[in-house]
């Protein structure tokens, strides 16, 4: 695989402003981050409280409910980013995984079904599991293949579980499951605490989740399983050349990516306490695509920023909701073209430890940035010379 | 394409057995033909995608957008030409065929100027800065999805309602089979079409040029291959194909002209390709032909809600199986 075209042409200059953000919050001390962390996330948890006027979606949309979305689509983008911005690997059935975690919470919890009852708790973990099965039955056929086929095949896969939805009798079509579970908790006045019409019991849930997720996928990322993903993103062949079992990560990569999509349908299932097929098609998954493109995909800060975009933007401002497919579709061509790692791009810190290392090195915090997904050139678009066909 | 019900479907509804093999047997030939009537039009619209993965290695998810201004275009061909949607008008055979021909034309012009614009506005920018396959993709899912929306934001989420310019008449019978007029029209117009393609490829200059930058872009380029406007010309022709598909199409299911309507048709189209070998001109025929045979016999088995699956499970096994297709991928490869 020889390029001719040198790869600074796909990698834009970075801001100048961002380089200095970055890089000064690499010079703090972890305790130093930490400090100004919990103050933040504290905010975060306290926004449903503040109800901030300008922030605010109110009178059109609860603004509690609006941010459990916010955080829902934060938790799918992060799961998306895992298969997408990590490995490189184009999920575009991604509501499929969200849809059968939804269907695993309700099945198992709401009185509409036949099957035996488990707690919401326990429904949740499950759905995570079963999404994983999936995740597994659809990832072994296409992910030896190139690419493209997995791009075609989760497409096909997020319309045949709609499909499914629609048309097998245990799961209700239309009618839906209704009174789905909830976490146990009661409020003062013996009222349960999770309510459907509250948001904040399942925003603060969600958010307490995704920090956990975000810690998890952050260790992840540092691992050897990280850097696998790594390099089969930046060049599969050389990958594979260097010894990493690419099918194996990939399959790791997609798994985990359906688990936390799984998991975020679960939540969102008891979030709306009612179920039914009209929440799962095609669009929704594109949409969780802007998410993770739109905010810069493999940085984990971007596609927060991006997830909050794609979800807030038309419940903040509902006269533009009816277009929102239409922008975020316009922005993702954009983008590609002018601006291909998303508003931030991908940052990937290559060393388990290398924080450390690195600032006993040079004097500073760690700046080893590969490539995006994005600005790394592969062949077979003839762009210059790479991967002719047979 | 989910409220099509073919007459199949209808009688094969009124049964216990989850899998409905009297029904299979009974309509087998009806069944086929129908089959053919639909896959006829799979494989026009899975050439697009062939040629175009053929010479850029692109799934061009846009082209199931392609397809369908192709058919709004149909509908408003008949709909400027007086038509409005009712019962079908009584129009000597001379008029009929010039106001097809006239549809068709138009369909194929919107849809290779759409193909064309697609190609200039969103990949060759991607191609001149050299960027990744998978911005390639994203792109593609953008574009795809602005098409879609320019239609729904212009005419709304509703399908436009069915103008019907030639009446369905059965002309003889084969077995449980009833050949309509329609029938042969689609089928052997469709194969018309294919042939001109397949010559255009094969035994033209333009054709020579595709298939040498398919085989190596670089080495077409340095032999004097304009390699900018062949992947034009490339999905010019895709463009003309889905054109031609879009108007068999709507003369097949009249209230095809949804703006949502090219996506499953566009899946299934893909995944004619693959089963045929993508890449492949002859492919895209048989693995068109056989799909839509397939899914109109899955039907009959399992039942119609279960019609779209078909094609999907399909593609997952020859992905599986024989990832090259049945006739493996070949546009590249040089024939005398």
């Amino acid at each position: 695989m020889t390029t001719t075209k040198t790869p600074s042409t796909a990698k834009p200059p970075t801001a100048p402003w961002r380089t200095s953000i970055s890089e000064r919050w690499n010079n703090l001390s972890r305790f130093q981050q930490w400090v100004i962390l919990i103050p933040v996330v504290v905010l975060i948890f306290a926004l449903p409280w503040l109800n901030p006027p300008i922030l605010t979606t109110e009178p059109g949309y609860d603004f509690s409910i609006a941010m459990f979305d916010v955080a829902r689509y934060c938790l799918i983008a992060i799961g998306l980013n895992v298969v997408v911005g990590q490995a490189g690997l184009l999920d575009l059935g991604y509501v499929g995984f969200f849809a059968i975690g939804a269907y695993v919470a309700a099945l198992f919890t709401s009185p509409d079904s036949t099957l035996w009852k488990i707690p919401y708790l326990a429904a949740v973990p499950l759905a995570m599991a079963i999404t994983m099965v999936f995740g597994i039955i659809l990832g072994s056929p296409t992910l030896r293949l190139r690419g493209d086929y997995l791009a075609i095949v989760t497409l096909g896969f997020g319309e045949m579980v709609r499909l499914f939805a629609d048309n097998v009798d245990a799961l209700r079509g239309n009618r839906g499951f209704s009174n789905i579970g909830a976490p146990p908790g009661t409020r003062e006045n013996g009222e349960p605490l999770f309510v459907n019409f509250d948001g904040k019991p399942w925003y603060v849930l969600c958010v307490a989740v995704i920090i956990i997720v975000l810690i998890l996928a952050g260790n992840l990322e540092r691992s050897r399983v990280g850097r696998a993903w790594v390099a089969i993103r930046d060049d599969e062949d050389a990958a594979e050349l260097m010894g990493v079992p690419t099918f194996k990560f990939k399959i790791w990569a997609f798994v985990i990516g359906a688990a936390i999509g799984g998991l975020s349908g679960a939540l969102y299932a008891g979030q709306q306490g009612f179920m039914n097929n009209q929440k799962f098609d095609v669009l929704t998954s594109v949409l969780f695509l802007a998410a993770v493109i739109l905010g810069g995909s493999g940085n984990k800060v971007g596609v927060l920023l991006g997830a909050f975009v794609v979800a807030y933007v038309p419940l903040r401002f509902l006269s533009i909701a009816e277009w929102k497919f239409m922008i975020f579709g316009v922005a993702l061509t954009i983008l590609m073209i002018f601006r291909p790692q998303g508003l931030l791009g991908a940052r990937q810190r290559l060393l388990a430890y290398g924080r450390q290392a690195y600032q006993r090195l040079v004097g500073r915090g760690e700046m080893v940035s590969s490539d995006t997904a994005m600005s790394a050139e592969k062949g077979g678009l003839m762009n210059g010379g790479s991967g002719a066909p047979k | 394409m989910h409220h099509v019900v073919s007459s199949a479907h209808i009688l094969a509804q009124e049964s216990d057995s989850w899998i409905n093999t009297d029904t299979f047997i009974d309509l087998f030939w009806a069944n086929t033909i129908g089959g053919l009537e639909y896959g006829s039009i799979y494989a026009l619209i899975a050439l697009g995608y062939t040629l175009v993965y053929g010479v850029l290695k692109l799934l061009n998810f846009a082209h199931s957008e392609v397809f369908i201004y192709g058919a709004y275009a149909t509908w408003f061909t008949f709909f400027l030409l007086g038509f409005r949607p009712g019962p079908t008008p009584e129009l000597a055979t001379g008029e009929l065929i010039a106001f097809l021909l006239l549809a068709v034309v138009v369909a194929m012009l919107v849809s290779g100027t759409t193909a064309l614009v697609l190609e200039r506005v969103a990949y060759r920018p991607l191609r001149n800065r050299g960027a990744p396959r998978l911005a390639f993709l994203i792109t593609a899912i953008g574009a795809s999805l602005v098409l879609q929306q320019i239609l729904f934001l212009w005419r709304g989420g509703n399908a436009e309602q069915a103008i019907r310019l030639l009446r369905p008449e059965t002309l003889f019978t084969v077995g449980s089979a009833s050949i309509q007029n329609l029938t042969i029209i689609i089928v052997v117009a469709s194969i018309l079409m294919w042939l001109v393609a397949d010559t255009f490829v094969n035994r033209t200059r333009f054709g020579r040029g595709i298939r040498a930058v398919a085989q190596d872009p670089e080495t077409a380029t340095l032999m004097g291959v304009n390699k900018e406007r062949i992947i034009m010309l490339t999905f010019v022709v895709g463009g003309l194909l889905a054109g031609a598909a879009a108007l068999f199409y709507m003369m097949k299911i009249p209230q095809g002209a949804q703006y949502n309507g090219g996506f499953l048709l566009g899946i299934k189209a893909f995944a004619a390709a693959v089963l045929g070998g993508i890449g492949n001109l002859r492919g895209a025929l048989l693995g068109g032909l056989l799909l839509g045979v397939i899914e109109n016999h899955g039907q009959a088995l399992f039942g119609g809600e279960w019609r779209d699956v078909v094609a999907f499970v399909l593609l997952v096994l020859v992905l599986m199986f024989r990832p090259t297709g049945i006739l493996g991928e070949s546009l590249g490869k040089a024939r005398v």
